[in-house]
C-alpha cells in the first residue's frame, strides 16, 4: 500500500535502531514519517565497523582467516570460502579434490543453517514467534554437524588456503544424510503448511516491498533479493567456482520482486542446498584435504577478484598484491551492503510495519555492511 | 448471611479481587506453559513445583523495581494510567453470573455495562502513550483506538442479535434463557433456526474480542517488532505489571461475555448438573483458544485490520442482524 | 558464453573509441605514473578473475561509466588503494553483467594523492552513492558531484582516513 504522492504537511522522526528489537544487530534507521506512513527512511551504518580491511593489510595472508568468519556469521564458511577462493587463485594454488567436496558440503551445510535463522528471524519480525524455535531446533542439528568437523559453532575458521583444515569421518558424512532426509520430512510440515501457507503472513508479505530488476542492477544487488525480482543471477552458476559446474541444481528465481518472492526463493534453496549435499556426499572421492602449500603465501605483484555465493548474494574479494607476505589493499564487497542501499528508495511511502517486513525480508547482516 | 447487603458486597468484592487477581497472574503462568508446549519446550519449571511460583516470583521482581518517571512525561497522567487501566475488568466482573446464584450484582443492562467500561480501557492506553511522551508510544495508542473502535461496531451489533433473541441485555436473563442443554444455547440454538447464523455472529464476537483485549494477531498496539512495547514502552515496575495484569483481565472478561452470549452460561451441553464449573470449563476453554492462537499466527498489519472490521465484520454483523430479526419476527 | 564474446568485443570496440585513434591500446607505464593515461587490457579470467580492465583518466570517467551502463552493466563495488610512494590514490570499479556469465569489468583510475578528486557515478549508477561514500570516508577521496558525500561506517567527527597506508591508529 504505498502513500499517494503529496506534500508532507507534518512529520515527525523516529530512530529505528541502533537497538530497536527489529533491526537484528545495531543498524539505525532514521524514518521520517507522516502518520504511520514513511516518507524518507535513511539507513545510518557503522555502528559496528571495525576495519576489517586494514587489519587484512597489517598480517600476512593466513593471519585474516579467523576474521573473515566475523563478519557474515550467519554464513561464515562461505566468507572463509571467498577468501580462500581469492586466495588461491591469485597465488596460483590447486585445491585437492577431496577438500572441494568438503567445502561444497560444509558451505551448504551452513547455507541452509543461515536461511532457517533468516526465516525463523523474519517471521519473528512478522510477530509469530513459534516458528523461531521450530527453525532453531534444524538449525542446532546442523551446528552439532558443523561442530564435530570444524570445531566451532558460528565463526568458523575451517577452510585454508589448498584445502580444508580437518578431514569429515563417515560418521558425519552418516548423520549429514539422516539430517538431509529429517529436513526434507519436515519441511513441507513444519515450514509449509504452517507458515509459508497461512493467510495473515500471505497478506503481509505479498506485494509488500516491490523491488523492479532495473532497480536491482541500478544498485548492484544479489542473492535472493535479485531472484526474487526475476533475475536469474547465482554466482555458483554465472561465476562457477570450486565444484559447482559438475553438480546438478536449480536457481530458484521468482518474478514478483516482492517480500513473498524473495521468501519463497531462499525457502526453495534450501531444497536446492540439501540437493547438492546429497551429490556432493555421493561423489565424494578420497584423497588428501591439503594441497602443498607454502607456510608464507606471497602472491606475485597485481590484482585479483573472486566471488562466491553467500546466504545473501555475491561477496567478493578485491585484493591487491605488491609482492609482499601481507595483502596490500583487501576490498571486501558485501552483498547486503548493496542490497541494503536499495532500502531508502523502496521504503518510500510504505506504512511502518510494511517498511519493517520489508527490511527484514532483505535479510541484513549488520557486521558484514559495517566489516 | 448474604441478606446483609454490606457483607454481600464484601464478599464479593474480596471474591472477585481474588479471582482477578489470581487470573492475572495465572494466565500468565498458563501462557507461558502453554507457549511452551506448542514451541517443544518446557516452559518455567525452576520456581515451585512445575514453575507454579513464577508468578509470584516475577510479581515480586517488578514490585521491588523503582518506577522511572523519564523526564518529559505528564508525571500525574503516567502514574495514574495504568491503574485506571485495571479498573474496568475488575467493574466488569462484578455484573457478570458465573452461576445461578453466583453473581455480585444483577442489573438490568448488564451486557451494555460491561461495553461501556470496555471503552474506558481504551481510554487508559491513550492515556498511557500519551502521558509517555514517546513516539513508539503515540503511534501505538493512535492504533489501539482506531483498532479498538473499529472492533467494538460489529461486537455491539452482534449483542443486539443476542438481544433479540433473548429479549433482554440483562446477562443473568439471557443466561437463563440459554438452560436446557446444548440446543439452547444461542450458538445452536435449534428453535427459530438461529443455529443457521449464530456460528457466523460467534466467529465476528470471538475475533473482536480478540482484537478488544490487544491479543494477536491483532497486538499492534504492542507490536514489539515495530513499536518495541508500544504504550508500555517507558513503563517499568508495577506500571507495567499493571497493564499486563489488566490485559488478562481483560481477556477473562472477553471470555466471560462469550460464555454467556453464546454458549450458555453456566448451563451443562446435556442439561445435567449445571453450575460454575461448566461457566469455567468453557470459560477457560475459549482462554485457551486465545492463547493458541497467539502462539501459531503471525501479526496482521494496521490497515488490514481496520479494513477486516470495517469492510466484512461491520457488512457481515449487520447482514445476521437482520436474518435474525426476521427470524426472530417471522419464525 | 555468446553473449559474453559478443560483449567483450562490443566493449572493446567502445573503450577503443574512448582511449582516441591517436593513442593506441597500450601496456601503461608504471615508472610514468604521474601521467594519467588511458589504455584497455584484457584479463586471463582464471588468473585474475576479470576480463577486461580500463584505465582511465578521471575525466573520461562517466563517459567509460555511462558506456557500460547502456550496456546494461551493474556496479558490484569500489575500491580505493593507497599508493604513497607514486603519491597517488587508485579508484577501482568494478562491473559485471547479469546476462554475461564469467565477465568482469574493472575501471581503474589514478589521482594524485595532493588533490584527490573523481567524477561521482551517483547519476548513472545509485549504486556508487554508498560505495562512493565508503571510499571517501576509508581515503579521504573526494567525489565531484556526489549528493550527500558524508562519513558512511566512521563516526561523524573522526579526522582521519584509516585504509591510507601513513595511518596509525
Amino acid at each position: 500500500m504505498n502513500l499517494p504522492r503529496q506534500r508532507y504537511e507534518e512529520t515527525f522522526v523516529l530512530n529505528l535502531g541502533p537497538q530497536h528489537p527489529a533491526t537484528h544487530g545495531v543498524l539505525r534507521i532514521k524514518v521520517t514519517m507522516d502518520g504511520e506512513y514513511v516518507v524518507k527512511a535513511e539507513p545510518v551504518l557503522g555502528y559496528i565497523h571495525r576495519m576489517h580491511e586494514k587489519i587484512a593489510e597489517q598480517g600476512n595472508f593466513a593471519q585474516f582467516m579467523p576474521y573473515t568468519a566475523r563478519m557474515d556469521y550467519l554464513h561464515a564458511l562461505a566468507l572463509n570460502h571467498g577468501y580462500c577462493l581469492v586466495g588461491d587463485r591469485d597465488a596460483g594454488i590447486q585445491v585437492t579434490e577431496r577438500a572441494e567436496y568438503i567445502r561444497v558440503i560444509t558451505v551448504e551445510l551452513n547455507r541452509i543453517a543461515s536461511h532457517l535463522l533468516w526465516w525463523a528471524a523474519f517471521l519473528l519480525d512478522l510477530g509469530g514467534f513459534t516458528p523461531l524455535l521450530y527453525a532453531f531446533d534444524d538449525r542446532e542439528q546442523i551446528l552439532d554437524l558443523l561442530e564435530r568437523t570444524t570445531g566451532s559453532r558460528l565463526t568458523y575458521c575451517y577452510f585454508r588456503f589448498g584445502g580444508v583444515y580437518n578431514d569429515i569421518d563417515d560418521e558425519f558424512i552418516s548423520d549429514t544424510r539422516t539430517f538431509i532426509d529429517r529436513l526434507r520430512k519436515r519441511l513441507p510440515v513444519m515450514y509449509h503448511s504452517l507458515v509459508t501457507g497461512n493467510i495473515i503472513l500471505i497478506k503481509r508479505i505479498k506485494g509488500i516491498g516491490i523491488i523492479s530488476a532495473e532497480q536491482c542492477r541500478r544498485y548492484g544487488a544479489s542473492g535472493p533479493v535479485a531472484r526474487g525480482s526475476g533475475i536469474d543471477f547465482d554466482v555458483r552458476k554465472h561465476e562457477p567456482y570450486s565444484i559447482y559446474p559438475e553438480l546438478d541444481f536449480d536457481i530458484p528465481v521468482y518474478d514478483e520482486g516482492d517480500s513473498m518472492a524473495r521468501y519463497m526463493v531462499r525457502m526453495d534453496e534450501i531444497e536446492q542446498s540439501l540437493r547438492i549435499i546429497e551429490q556432493a556426499l555421493d561423489k565424494l572421492p578420497d584423497g588428501p584435504i591439503m594441497a602443498k602449500v607454502p607456510k608464507n603465501l606471497r602472491p606475485e605483484a597485481g590484482t585479483c577478484y573472486a566471488a562466491v555465493e553467500t546466504a545473501r548474494g555475491s561477496l567478493g574479494h578485491r585484493l591487491l598484491c605488491n609482492g609482499d607476505r601481507n595483502p596490500y589493499r583487501l576490498k571486501l564487497r558485501s552483498p547486503t551492503f548493496s542490497n541494503l542501499s536499495l532500502f531508502a528508495e523502496v521504503a518510500e511511502g510504505m506504512m511502518i510495519a510494511d517498511v519493517l517486513a520489508f527490511l527484514g525480508s532483505l535479510d541484513l547482516v549488520i557486521p558484514e555492511i559495517d566489516r | 448471611m448474604m441478606a446483609n447487603p454490606i457483607v454481600h458486597a464484601l464478599v464479593y468484592l474480596i471474591g472477585l479481587m481474588t479471582f482477578a487477581g489470581l487470573n492475572a497472574a495465572y494466565l500468565v503462568w498458563c501462557e507461558r506453559k502453554g507457549a511452551a508446549r506448542i514451541q517443544r519446550r518446557t516452559g518455567p519449571c525452576e520456581v515451585g513445583w512445575a514453575g507454579l511460583l513464577q508468578p509470584l516470583a516475577d510479581g515480586l521482581k517488578l514490585m521491588t523495581k523503582q518506577l522511572l518517571v523519564p523526564d518529559g512525561v505528564d508525571a500525574a497522567l503516567f502514574r495514574l494510567a495504568p491503574v485506571l487501566a485495571m479498573l474496568p475488568g475488575m467493574v466488569a466482573l462484578a455484573v457478570i453470573p458465573f452461576g445461578a446464584h453466583l453473581q455480585a450484582l444483577d442489573m438490568e443492562l448488564s451486557a451494555l455495562f460491561i461495553f461501556a467500561f470496555a471503552s474506558l480501557a481504551m481510554l487508559c492506553v491513550l492515556l498511557g502513550g500519551w502521558a509517555s511522551g514517546n513516539k513508539f508510544a503515540i503511534i501505538s495508542s493512535a492504533r489501539a483506538v482506531s483498532q479498538n473502535l473499529a472492533y467494538e461496531i460489529p461486537m455491539l451489533l452482534t449483542l443486539i442479535t443476542i438481544a433479540l433473541i433473548s429479549g433482554s441485555l440483562n446477562l443473568r436473563e439471557i443466561a437463563l434463557d440459554q438452560q436446557g442443554g446444548l440446543f439452547q444455547w444461542n450458538l445452536f440454538r435449534l428453535e427459530g433456526w438461529h443455529i443457521l447464523t449464530m456460528w457466523i455472529a460467534f466467529i465476528i464476537f470471538f475475533i473482536c474480542s480478540i482484537a478488544e483485549t490487544n491479543r494477536a494477531p491483532f497486538d499492534l498496539a504492542e507490536a514489539e517488532s515495530e513499536l518495541v512495547a508500544g504504550y508500555m514502552t517507558e513503563y517499568s515496575s508495577m506500571g507495567y505489571g499493571l497493564f499486563m495484569m489488566a490485559e488478562y483481565i481483560n481477556i477473562v472478561v472477553g471470555a466471560c461475555l462469550t460464555t454467556i452470549l453464546f454458549l450458555g452460561g453456566w448451563g451443562c451441553p446435556f442439561d445435567v448438573a449445571p453450575g460454575w464449573w461448566w461457566f469455567g470449563l468453557k470459560m477457560y476453554a475459549l482462554i485457551f483458544t486465545i492463547i493458541w492462537v497467539r502462539w501459531t499466527y503471525p501479526r496482521t498489519q494496521i490497515y488490514r485490520l481496520l479494513n477486516l472490521s470495517w469492510k466484512v465484520m461491520i457488512p457481515f454483523s449487520l447482514i445476521n442482524l437482520l436474518i435474525t430479526a426476521g427470524l426472530v419476527k417471522f419464525l | 558464453m555468446e553473449a559474453t564474446n559478443e560483449l567483450h568485443t562490443t566493449l572493446l570496440t567502445l573503450f577503443g573509441k574512448l582511449n582516441g585513434g591517436a593513442e593506441d591500446a597500450t601496456e601503461p607505464n608504471d615508472n610514468d605514473a604521474t601521467e594519467a593515461r588511458t589504455a584497455t587490457i584484457p584479463l586471463d579470467y582464471s588468473r585474475s578473475g576479470a576480463n577486461l580492465e580500463q584505465h582511465c583518466r578521471p575525466e573520461q570517467l562517466r563517459t567509460a561509466a555511462e558506456l557500460l551502463d547502456n550496456q546494461h552493466f551493474l556496479l558490484e563495488s569500489i575500491t580505493g588503494v593507497d599508493w604513497p610512494e607514486k603519491n597517488q590514490f587508485e579508484v577501482l570499479y568494478d562491473f559485471i553483467h547479469y546476462a554475461a556469465p564469467q565477465y568482469r569489468v574493472l575501471l581503474r583510475c589514478t589521482v594524485s594523492r595532493d588533490e584527490a578528486i573523481v567524477p561521482s557515478l551517483c547519476s548513472i549508477f545509485s549504486a556508487a552513492d554508498w560505495h562512493e561514500r565508503e571510499v571517501y570516508d576509508l581515503f579521504g577521496i573526494l567525489f565531484d558531484g556526489h549528493p550527500n558525500l558524508i562519513r558512511i561506517l566512521l563516526p561523524e567527527d573522526a579526522d582521519f582516513y584509516p585504509l591510507r597506508k601513513d595511518y596509525m591508529p
